[in-house]
């Protein structure tokens, strides 16, 4: 690592001593900030579903009603946006991935690794190992309330271990991939996988 | 599909360089532009970000985000930073540094958020307090480019002092080059003020805006309840929502005020 030049009369409002649950490079934040491309789509339930998908074949699809029926988990994880804020013990609650591919069928996963689109065109891309065995969700409640539209209500991808902008809003489909492939962000600049511990925020990280 | 026309994944990483503060420049009692030299700088797209990184003496340190004000024809970078009074790295670069101060940044971030000449227009851009630094980017390429392209900025501000970059917006929109100004202002107006009078709504956009008739490149860029705001009612009033790209810069900010 090169040598940081001293920036004259910058104190740190914070101790030195790091919290072990905050990544390099990351803060603490109380709020929840708000971080999209584009306007916030406009939810409306009765037309919404959930689908899996393998290549062009259609796995399963939840109507809204359906979703909320299945099997609901909730979860307190700490989360980490790649400009820079972490927040810790944020509660959520949704059904896991594992819940999903149950609920069609699926005993392996098909391939390897997965798309997820959303309402606006936003796509990401992560490896179905890291969806799997309780590590993601997709997110329909946030503190005990409904997800708020701007924060991807009515629901979205909850991935807290990497980096949020993989936590995709308004999440409608999970697509299996055979390769990696990347996503929305991913292919403007940001790192293709993200871990925050890792500090892989921009390509090449 | 949001357009992706930019540049794709992969690329060399990002290496953190030194900057050097050349001239600090108060631009409202609040706001400091902060002239940068930068060796070895690649150059960026009007929109585009930095991450700047301090480094305390004890090592501590600290980054943020802040958006490229300078267009990539100018020969310095220039960031604009509002200072949060309770904040860790805002206060610093927008009241103690100075002439001669280091610090690290890292960049050009943001493929998405960018207005490049050859995209064309109408140019329409919607900013909040300093959200505006980005747009300013972009205003500062079109001039640079003499470009024609129809633009119009509607700016919202606490007050005619909190207007940043008033005096090189009044001399860029005088040179009747298709580029209209407008300043809303939410606090103090002066007396005889002709411009907006309240925060920006959907009516004051329908009145006042680029019809969606004319399919505009929108780009909104400040706190998080103006940006969100703005984009619903455009939508609202039939522009299309793959024509609009944010920026949110704050918190969810109930309390911020532009
Ligand atoms: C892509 C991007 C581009 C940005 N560009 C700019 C820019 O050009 N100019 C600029 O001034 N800022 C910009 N910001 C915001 C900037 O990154 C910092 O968040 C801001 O300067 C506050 O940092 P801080 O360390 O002073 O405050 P922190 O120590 O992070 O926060 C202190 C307190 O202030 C609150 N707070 C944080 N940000 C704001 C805000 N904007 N308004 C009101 N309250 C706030 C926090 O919630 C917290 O309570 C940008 C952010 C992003 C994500």
């Amino acid at each position: 690592m090169q040598d940081s030049p001293i920036s004259r009369g910058f104190r740190g409002r914070r101790p030195p001593a790091r919290n072990d649950r905050v990544p390099p490079g990351q803060h603490l934040t109380e709020d929840f900030p708000v971080l999209s491309a584009g306007p916030t789509p406009a939810a409306k339930l009765g037309s919404w579903s959930f689908a899996l998908q393998d290549g062009g074949s259609l796995l399963a699809k939840w109507s809204w009603q359906e979703f909320e029926a299945l099997p609901q988990t909730e979860v307190t994880v700490d989360i980490h946006c790649v400009t820079t804020w972490s927040k810790l013990d944020t509660h959520w609650r949704g059904v896991t991935i594992d819940t999903l591919f149950e609920a069609a069928g699926l005993d392996e996963p098909p391939e390897a690794f997965a798309m997820i689109h959303c309402d606006g065109g936003y796509t990401t891309n992560v490896p179905v190992e890291d969806l799997i065995d309780g590590k993601a969700m997709i997110a329909t409640h946030y503190e005990g309330k409904p997800l708020a539209p701007e924060h991807g209500g009515p629901a979205r991808l909850l991935v807290p271990h990497l980096y949020f902008w993989k936590s995709a809003k308004w999440a409608r489909r999970l697509r299996f991939l055979e390769a990696d492939e990347p996503g929305f962000w991913e292919s403007l600049g940001y790192h293709i996988y993200g871990d925050p511990w890792r500090e892989q925020r921009y390509a090449g990280d | 599909m949001p357009e992706t026309d930019e540049r794709g994944g992969g690329g060399p990483r990002l290496l953190w360089r030194t900057a050097q503060v050349r001239e600090a420049i108060d631009e409202t009692p609040r706001v400091r532009s902060l002239v940068l030299d930068v060796p070895g700088w690649t150059p960026h797209r009007p929109g585009q970000h930095v991450d700047v990184r301090l480094t305390a003496e004890d090592g501590y340190q600290a980054q943020r985000s802040y958006s490229i004000a300078s267009p990539p024809e100018a020969r310095h970078l220039v960031i604009t930073v509002e200072r949060i009074d309770d904040g860790e790295v805002s206060p610093y670069l927008a009241s103690e540094a100075r002439a001669g101060d280091r610090f690290e940044i890292r960049g050009p971030i943001g493929g998405y958020f960018v207005w490049t000449e050859a995209l064309g227009g109408p140019l329409f851009l919607i900013a909040g307090g300093s959200g505006i630094a980005p747009l300013m980017a972009m205003l500062r390429h079109r001039a640079a480019r003499a470009s024609k392209v129809p633009a119009l900025l509607l700016n919202s501000a606490r007050s005619v002092e909190d207007i940043i970059y008033r005096e090189e917006l009044e001399r860029l929109a005088s040179r009747d080059d298709g580029l209209e100004v407008v300043h809303t202002l939410t606090r103090r107006r002066p007396a005889g003020w002709t411009g907006g009078t309240r925060r920006i709504d959907r009516d004051m956009l329908a009145e006042l805006g680029i019809p969606a008739t004319e399919r505009p490149r929108v780009y909104i860029c400040g706190p998080t309840p103006l940006v969100e705001e703005a984009a619903k009612s455009l939508v609202a009033l039939g522009h299309d929502a793959s024509l609009i790209k944010t920026e949110r810069f704050g918190p969810t900010g109930a309390t911020h005020g532009s």
